[in-house]
């Protein structure tokens, strides 16, 4: 993958800093401006992925034991899954500096 | 060698435009530019020039246009003067940042307002920090000249960068003057045709002009001021080969009767040739007196201009325009920045004239030479001085 923004140097930029590559937005950290983030308490989760489908990031993956949680790379801490979850498994805590 | 012939400058341009076989020209009328374009529809709607004449609304969208055909790869030319290049303004950056091989004839004229179409250099100097490289011209036979060049210098892989031939308007886009026009044989070898390295071409996307966050702009300024650094050494390279295969030769900065002078008149442009009457007549009455002219303003060539200047007292300097509130003429103040580190360094005496069209005869300048050297060896108080002001 091609160097991110951050790493490249004065060298690195294309003859009039054209863009020859195809790029990702899937670089942007979209989840640096969260102010929630959901927990989880799995023991209540059925795996019916419905919180998977309604996240509009698209950031929700299964993880090894198959059950669903987001990638807090992108989450913005929008709430819907909590909000859509039929089971009750999430829910929003406050997010805090680690 | 090429023919010698009576031609207006204007369509001596625009003929060298097509000996260097132009594929695009976007550009709108403004006097006094406006004969250079005119002849150059004329050669396209007649079909002596294989190009692509694209009318366009105002000088912005001429500019944008050839924006558009440079980034495709075509040879590119446009030209225009005064508020025309003021409107133009915003896509000169875009055109040196994206890196585009753009030529450009700018028929030097003064700012509104008081309205004026007559020459001056305010145009010239207001664009002066956008990243083109910019070139004055003293003659008919340099203005043909220069464009060829320009041509080559622009699309040199080392530079791509645009650049702006300047002639001054009227004094020189409007004479009819002795042109030694090449062969189109000679500028077809001098002059090969244009391969860009990175174009848009459906086969090989790419996105040009893009958007760059805080965390690379300065990047990307710093790579285009690396190659702009480069670019002098590529110009001088390409008027050495002019030189050797048209026979006439060319330099960032030229001396006339400097030999031992202590005082230095410093001109640019057209009335660079007047200058050079006024040092023959002074010298010819004793006078300790020398001329410097500047051809290449940008990038402004340091170490040929302080080598120049080695050993001079005074260094009297001529500007076409001010730098208002500031600290006198543009290209004055410039100079001075040119020298504050040096330790024997000249006093630079900053004159404004010529503006708006008045003409500086070879009399005016011999009074301004000798002004000049009362002030150097009196001192003085002002910033500068306004010559031919009526009080």
């Amino acid at each position: 993958m091609a160097k991110q923004e951050h790493e490249l140097t004065w060298k690195d930029i294309e003859i009039g800093a054209a863009v020859t590559e195809p790029g990702s937005a899937a670089v942007y950290k979209t989840g640096d401006w969260r102010s929630q983030q959901p927990s989880y308490d799995f023991s209540r989760c059925i795996k019916c992925g419905i919180c998977y489908i309604f996240c509009p990031e698209g950031c929700i993956h299964q993880n090894q034991k198959g059950f669903f949680e987001a990638d807090f790379f992108y989450c913005k801490g929008c709430g819907i899954c909590a909000y859509e979850c039929p089971t009750r498994v999430i829910t929003m805590r406050e997010e805090t500096e680690k | 060698m090429g023919r010698r012939i009576g031609i207006e400058v204007s369509i001596a341009l625009a003929d060298a435009v097509k000996l260097a076989n132009a594929d695009v020209i976007a550009a709108y009328p403004i006097t006094p530019q406006t004969h250079i374009v005119e002849h150059l529809a004329e050669l396209v709607a007649e079909g002596e020039l294989d190009a692509e004449y694209v009318p366009v609304e105002s000088e912005h969208s001429a500019l944008s246009a050839c924006l558009g055909s440079s980034a495709a790869g075509a040879r590119t030319f446009t030209a225009t003067a005064g508020q025309g290049l003021e409107l133009m303004h915003e896509v000169l950056y875009v055109a040196s940042g994206m890196r585009l091989p753009i030529v450009m004839a700018v028929a030097n004229r003064a700012l509104s307002s008081p309205l004026s179409v007559w020459g001056d250099h305010s145009d010239a100097m207001a664009v002066r920090d956008t990243g083109w490289i910019q070139v004055f011209t003293e003659n008919g036979q340099e203005v043909v000249d220069q464009i060829i060049c320009a041509f080559k210098i622009a699309e040199d892989h080392n530079v791509l960068l645009p650049i702006m031939v300047h002639l001054d308007g009227f004094h020189l886009s409007h004479v009819i003057e002795p042109i030694e026009m090449p062969e189109e044989s000679d500028v077809c070898e001098f002059l090969p045709p244009i391969h860009s390295p990175l174009t848009l071409h459906p086969s090989k996307p790419v996105a040009m002009g893009d958007f760059a966050p805080p965390v690379v702009f300065t990047e990307a300024k710093w790579a285009q001021e690396q190659a702009m650094s480069g670019v002098k050494k590529t110009i001088i390279q390409v008027w050495d080969e002019y030189a050797q295969k048209f026979g006439r030769s060319y330099h960032p900065v030229e001396c006339y009767k400097c030999e031992g002078a202590k005082t230095l008149l410093f001109t640019m442009g057209s009335f660079s040739e007047t200058a050079m009457s006024a040092v023959d007549s002074l010298r010819a009455k004793g006078v300790d007196i020398g001329l410097i002219r500047l051809r290449l303003w940008r990038p402004f060539p340091f170490e040929e201009f302080r080598a120049a200047v080695k050993g001079v007292k005074t260094l009297l300097v001529l500007d076409r325009s001010i730098s208002s509130g500031g600290p006198g003429g543009p290209v004055a103040s410039e100079l001075k920045a040119a020298l504050y580190n040096e330790a024997d360094k000249p006093a630079v005496v900053s004159f404004i004239g010529g503006l708006g069209g008045r003409d500086i005869t070879v009399d005016g300048f011999e009074q301004l030479i000798t002004d000049g050297m009362r002030i150097a060896a009196s001192g003085t108080d002002k910033e500068y001085e306004m010559i031919g002001v009526r009080e």
